[in-house]
């Protein structure tokens, strides 16, 4: 009886312990801007499903690292990266890497909404078209489905010819999520989504962050200390390119390990 | 002195430049329009010139000019824009994009008669195309190409980054969404551009003179390797080299031309108005 639930126990560990392989990680990750040393050495693990948030003060390097993570980087001159960042396992920094099959799996929103100029229906078909997919009726359903996902569905389904840039910010941001998800992506970054946003509609985005941790692996750039604590399930503090800590949100925000973790969150500085 | 003073001053300095500004332009049209309207009609527009050009029409000269403005935008359009997208989307900051910059620049600065004397060796000569459609169009084409590139470079710079970051996280490709997000959202600048380009080319004569334009040739030409007449030469005969022309068959050319550059020009103005009242990032 004892042994039988000690093995049950421990499969179940097991278990979980597949569950939450991680999704990224990068592995002695360094970052240079020309001869400018921007991430130091960054050994970083994301799981599976849940919201990692990456915290600091400004220039520390965070969105930079999570540029790093769907190579959005390569878009800068002189930018040079040594170390690896393994998305399920597969270094994406790996020569002939698929940069479109990443993209398509490591999708990013932006601080600032940035809907194409175009209707919303176009916005959120966009994705999906140029991936191939002509057929309107099955357009019309990833539409709503995404839309759905964002909880503007009820909002906006009889004003999809409507001009995307119309709409309020909170609005614009939802529908970046929306095309996001059009094309199912698996992991999202979010690169300081609320930043533009009052703090009602940031609240309700971060209600959104909740339901879309269900399908999706979040990780999340905030400049806001109280929305890591919110929303996230694991922290990290950057500082000055470095990762100085990482862990689960309420240890890091309670029982920080590092000293200048513990300057930051108690507002030494920021 | 008060500095009220000064500023009546400077305000009237201000004044007086913008309304010396307008003055030729009002008084080439009040002049074209008065001695030229006479000329204009149907028939002036629509029939070949007769009696060594002093009567009759210069249907030939407007059509052989709309060839050639058709021929330039084939060719510089496609070169203009291929080129402004390599330079913008493409070209890395070095010394050979720096070279291709300064290229065009200078390109800009010829003197038009120097492109005539260019297309004349180049295209007439050396390709063999003889004074033809072709040549002169090449020639133009080249003459307006640096105008076409630095307003298509201009227009697909003021297409926000987030445009194309958003595209390109969404697993789009940098050509896709070169095609799909920057060029729809540049096209109206490069369309402005184009066109204030191209009714330059419409109104030289320079680059046409050895290149294209006839002197008399009263039909239309049947392919692009024959020569044509053209509006600014034709202008340029009856008020040189034809003794004994009405002044209102001049007058007249010279409205139908200006008229063409003017339509052309207006074009380009609404367009760009609507590009402005639609854009809205």
């Amino acid at each position: 009886m004892e042994k039988n639930g000690f093995y049950s126990m421990r499969t179940s560990a097991l278990r979980k312990l597949k569950t939450t392989m991680s999704k990224i990680e990068t592995k002695n990750l360094d970052l240079f801007y020309g001869s400018f040393h921007a991430l130091l050495d960054i050994n970083l693990e994301v799981e599976e499903k849940m919201i990692t948030a990456l915290i600091g003060p400004s220039g520390c390097g965070k969105s930079t690292l999570l540029r790093a993570l769907n190579r959005m980087n390569d878009l800068i001159e002189g930018v040079r990266i040594t170390g690896e960042v393994c998305v399920d396992g597969k270094n994406i920094y790996e020569h002939g890497t698929d940069l479109i099959g990443l993209r398509k799996k490591v999708g990013m929103v932006f601080q600032r909404p940035n809907p194409f100029p175009l209707s919303i229906f176009d916005n959120i078909a966009y994705g999906p078209r140029i991936h191939g997919i002509k057929n309107r009726g099955e357009l019309e359903g990833i539409v709503q489905k995404a839309l759905s996902d964002v909880m503007l569905w009820d909002v906006l389904k009889d004003k999809l010819d409507r001009f995307a840039l119309n709409l309020s910010i909170e609005q614009q941001q939802r529908l970046c999520i929306a095309r996001l998800s059009a094309i199912t992506p698996e992991i999202v970054l979010m690169d300081e989504p609320c930043s533009a946003l009052d703090p009602m509609a940031t609240q309700r985005i971060e209600e959104l962050m909740f339901e879309l941790k269900k399908n999706y692996t979040i990780v999340i750039v905030t400049h806001n200390m109280q929305q890591a604590a919110r929303v996230s399930d694991k922290t990290g503090f950057m500082l000055l390119g470095k990762l100085v800590e990482y862990g689960d949100t309420k240890q890091v925000f309670t029982t920080p390990h590092e000293k200048q973790t513990e300057e930051y969150i108690t507002g030494r500085y920021g | 002195m008060k500095p009220q003073t000064k500023q009546k001053i400077a305000f009237t300095c201000l004044g007086l430049a913008a309304v010396v500004v307008i003055i030729p332009v009002i008084v080439i049209f009040v002049i074209l329009i008065d001695k030229g309207i006479s000329a204009i009609n149907w028939q002036f527009l629509s029939t070949m010139p007769r009696m060594g050009m002093r009567a009759g029409g210069i249907y030939p000269a407007i059509m052989g000019t709309v060839y050639l403005v058709s021929g330039t935008i084939l060719v510089a359009l496609p070169l203009g824009v291929l080129a402004a997208i390599y330079l913008v989307e493409y070209a890395k900051r070095n010394w050979w994009t720096r070279m291709i910059e300064i290229a065009i620049v200078n390109l800009a600065g010829v003197p038009s008669v120097v492109y005539g004397l260019f297309g004349m060796g180049f295209f007439v000569i050396f390709f063999k195309f003889g004074a033809s459609i072709l040549a002169g169009s090449l020639t133009l084409a080249i003459m307006i190409l640096p105008v076409i590139i630095t307003a298509s470079k201009e227009a697909l710079m003021s297409v926000p980054h987030s445009f194309r970051e958003a595209s390109l996280a969404l697993g789009v490709s940098k050509w896709q969404t070169i095609r799909c997000v920057v060029l729809p959202n540049a096209l109206p600048g490069i369309l402005t551009g184009t066109i204030l380009g191209i009714s330059r080319a419409a109104g030289e004569t320079a680059p046409i003179l050895f290149t294209v334009a006839a002197f008399y040739l009263p039909r239309l030409p049947k392919s692009i390797f024959d020569q044509c007449m053209a509006l600014p030469y034709h202008l340029y005969v009856l008020s040189t080299q034809v003794p004994n022309v009405k002044e209102s068959l001049q007058y007249g050319t010279a409205l139908v031309l200006v008229g063409m550059i003017f339509l052309l020009n207006l074009v380009a103005i609404i367009i760009r108005s609507h590009m402005r009242s639609k854009k809205q990032w």
